[in-house]
C-alpha cells in the first residue's frame, strides 16, 4: 500500500507589478497523508488553495517549502526522474470540454499515457487496452467511441474519457478537481459512483476536491476544510459534517441549502394559516 | 419490412471502421471548401503554372532585338521593351522570380515567428521575456526603411540576399499573433493533462499545441508571402533589388527607367503591375477562407459536418 504524504507544504506566488512585488500565500501550511485505500475530500471556498495543492501534487508547481513524498520518496521537481514519477499521480480536470484536445481522437488521449509507460507492444495491443479502459469507465460499445473526436461526445462521456485517461498509466493517486461541477445534474451521480468504484477496486488514493459538502460526505472517508491557505479542519467525514469544530466549517455548512429545514419552515407556515 | 428493420438495427451495432488517421488529421486543418478558396487556389495555381511553363517555352529574356518598343503582335505577344526584349518572356521569368522570393520568405518568416512566438512563449520565464522583447523591437521599427537600409548595405545583390532581408522584417507581426495564441493554449487543461501524463515539452508543442495553431500559422504564411512579393517589388522598383535575376519589381524598374510611361508603352509596365495585383488577390482569397476556419462567425452558412469546429 502506498502513501502520499504532504509535510508542512507551503506555496507562495510572487506577483510583479512594475518594481513592486506582492506575495500571495496560496497554501500556508498543509500536512496530511493520503493512503491508497482512502478518499479524502478537500473542501473550501474559491481561492482557498485547493487547486494549488492539486497542482503541487501533480508537479505542475513546486512547493516553496515543505516536502511531498510518495512511499517515502520525495517527489522530483525536474529532469528525467520527474517524467518517471508522472504516472504515479493522475488528475481528472473540472471542465471536460477543455481537458480533451479537440484535434485528437479518443484513442490518442488514452493510448498516449499507455505508450509513455510502454504498457503494450503493438498497435493492436494498444487498441485492446484502450477498449478495456473505455469499458471500465462504462463507455460502451468502446469501439464506437475509440476513433471519435471529443466534440462528438457529450459532457458526461467526455468526463469518462478523462477518467479513462487518468487511469491508463495505473496511478497510485488520483486527483479529481471538481470532476462533476461542469456536468449536468442528472449525470453527476453516475460519474461519482464510477470514481468511487474505481477507487475501491484499484486501491487508488483519491483526493476529491469539491465545493459540495453533501457529495464530500457521501463519497469520502475523510474531509479536509481549507480556508485562506490553511487546512482548518480535518477528520472523518461524518464527524466534520455532524460535529464541526471550527467556526468556518460551521459557516460553510450553514451556507449549504438544506431542503429539510426549508420544508419544515414551509410546513410550519402552512399550519399557522 | 421487418427484414429491412433488422438490417438497419444490425447496421447500427456494427463497429464503425477505423478512420484513416493521417488523412483525417490533414482534413481537419484544411479550410472548408468555399468559393473564395477555390477562386484563390485557381488564381495562384495558374500563376505558378505560368511561372513554370513560360520560361520553358521561351528564349532568353535578355536577348536584344532591333525592334525596340514595338506594340503587341503575333511575334511578340506583349510587345518589346526599349531594347527589343520580349515582354512576355520577361513576364514569365519575373513571375517565377517573385513567387520564388515570396514563398521562400513565407517559409523563413513563418519558421522565425514560430520560434519567437511559440517556443519562447511555451518555455516561459526569461526566454519569453527575451523573445517578446526582440519581437516588439522588430515590430516598432518601420519595415520598409529598415529593409532599404539593410538592402543598401548588403554586399551582393542576389535573390538569396533579398529573401534574407525581407524575412528579417516580415516575421515580427505573426510572432506576436502566435504568442497570443500560445499564451492562451499553454494553460489549457488538455496541455496540462498532456504534461501530467508525462509528455516531453517538444511533444506537447508539436502534437498538442501545433495542430490547433495550424490555421493561424497558415494564414500568417499566406500573409507573409503577399508581404514579401510587395516589398520585393518596392525594393526592386527603387533599384535596390537583385540585378542578376528577374522579378516583377525589376521589370517595373526597367520600365520606369526606359520611360515606358512617357512614351505610352503600356504593354511594358501594365502586365507586371497587373500580375502583382492578381497574385495578391489570389493569395488574399486563400487567406479569407482560412480566416473562416479561425473565426467561424465569418462563415455565412455552416455545413452540418463542421458544426463541432465552432467550439474551438
Amino acid at each position: 500500500m502506498s502513501v502520499l504524504k504532504l509535510d508542512h507544504v507551503k506555496k507562495d506566488f510572487k506577483l510583479r507589478d512594475g518594481l513592486k512585488t506582492t506575495t500571495i500565500h496560496a497554501v500556508k501550511d498543509a500536512t496530511f497523508e493520503l493512503p491508497s485505500d482512502k478518499t479524502i475530500a478537500l473542501v473550501g471556498e474559491s481561492g482557498s488553495g485547493k487547486s494549488t495543492i492539486a497542482r503541487m501534487i501533480t508537479c505542475l508547481e513546486t512547493p516553496t517549502s515543505g516536502t511531498i513524498t510518495l512511499d517515502g520518496e520525495p517527489v522530483p521537481t525536474h529532469g528525467r526522474k520527474l517524467y518517471e514519477y508522472r504516472h504515479n499521480v493522475q488528475m481528472v480536470f473540472q471542465d471536460p470540454f477543455a481537458s480533451l484536445n479537440p484535434y485528437h481522437t479518443i484513442f490518442h488521449h488514452i493510448a498516449r499515457p499507455l505508450m509513455l509507460n510502454h504498457l503494450a507492444n503493438s498497435r493492436e495491443e494498444y487498441e485492446q487496452k484502450v477498449i478495456e479502459l473505455l469499458e471500465r469507465v462504462e463507455l460502451t460499445p468502446a469501439t464506437k467511441f475509440m476513433y471519435r473526436r471529443p466534440h462528438e461526445l457529450s459532457g458526461g462521456q467526455r468526463q469518462r474519457v478523462a477518467i479513462a485517461r487518468a487511469l491508463a498509466p495505473q496511478p497510485k493517486v488520483l486527483i479529481a478537481d471538481e470532476p462533476v461541477s461542469m456536468l449536468d445534474v442528472s449525470l453527476r451521480l453516475g460519474v461519482l459512483n464510477l470514481l468511487s468504484r474505481i477507487q475501491q477496486e484499484e486501491h487508488i488514493g483519491m483526493l476529491y476536491i469539491t465545493h459540495d459538502l453533501a457529495t464530500a460526505r457521501h463519497f469520502s472517508d475523510e474531509i479536509m476544510v481549507m480556508y485562506h491557505g490553511d487546512i482548518v479542519e480535518h477528520g472523518p467525514a461524518d464527524d466534520v459534517i455532524l460535529h464541526p469544530q471550527q467556526e468556518y466549517t460551521k459557516v460553510l455548512l450553514a451556507a449549504a441549502p438544506d431542503p429539510e429545514k426549508h420544508f419544515a419552515k414551509v410546513r410550519a407556515e402552512r399550519a399557522r394559516q | 419490412m421487418s427484414e429491412t428493420n433488422t438490417a438497419t438495427s444490425a447496421a447500427k451495432t456494427v463497429v464503425p471502421k477505423r478512420r484513416h488517421p493521417i488523412w483525417d488529421s490533414v482534413k481537419r486543418v484544411l479550410p472548408e471548401r468555399s468559393p473564395k478558396l477555390i477562386v484563390g487556389l485557381t488564381i495562384v495555381g495558374l500563376m505558378v503554372l505560368f511561372a513554370i511553363v513560360v520560361p520553358i517555352f521561351t528564349k532568353d529574356p535578355n536577348k536584344i532585338n532591333d525592334i525596340g518598343l514595338s506594340a503587341p503582335s503575333a511575334q511578340h505577344w506583349l510587345g518589346t521593351t526599349q531594347s527589343g526584349q520580349d515582354v512576355f518572356t520577361q513576364l514569365g521569368y519575373s513571375v517565377r522570380g517573385s513567387l520564388t522570393i515570396g514563398f521562400s520568405v513565407g517559409i523563413i518568416a513563418t519558421a522565425m515567428s514560430f520560434i519567437f512566438g511559440v517556443l519562447g512563449t511555451y518555455i516561459g520565464g526569461i526566454w519569453d521575456d527575451l523573445f517578446s522583447l526582440i519581437t516588439n523591437i522588430m515590430l516598432v521599427i518601420p519595415g520598409l526603411p529598415l529593409t532599404i537600409v539593410i538592402a543598401a548595405l548588403m554586399p551582393s545583390k542576389g535573390t538569396m540576399m533579398l529573401v534574407i532581408v525581407i524575412s528579417i522584417t516580415a516575421w515580427a507581426g505573426s510572432a506576436r499573433v502566435l504568442r497570443a495564441q500560445t499564451l492562451s493554449m499553454r494553460g489549457r487543461d488538455y496541455v496540462l493533462a498532456a504534461k501530467i501524463a508525462g509528455e516531453r515539452p517538444w511533444r506537447v508543442i508539436t502534437v498538442e499545441i501545433l495542430p490547433n495553431l495550424l490555421p493561424v500559422i497558415g494564414s500568417q504564411f499566406v500573409f507573409a508571402v503577399i508581404m514579401a512579393i510587395l516589398s520585393e517589388s518596392s525594393l526592386s522598383f527603387i533599384g535596390l533589388g537583385s540585378t542578376s535575376s528577374y522579378s516583377l519589381g525589376t521589370m517595373l524598374f526597367y520600365a520606369q527607367n526606359g520611360s515606358a510611361l512617357n512614351t505610352g508603352a503600356w504593354w511594358w509596365f501594365l502586365p507586371p503591375g497587373l500580375m502583382i495585383a492578381i497574385i495578391g488577390a489570389g493569395l488574399s482569397f486563400i487567406n479569407f477562407s482560412i480566416d473562416e476556419v479561425i473565426n467561424p462567425r465569418l462563415r455565412k452558412t455552416s455545413s452540418k459536418k463542421n458544426k463541432g469546429k465552432k467550439k474551438r
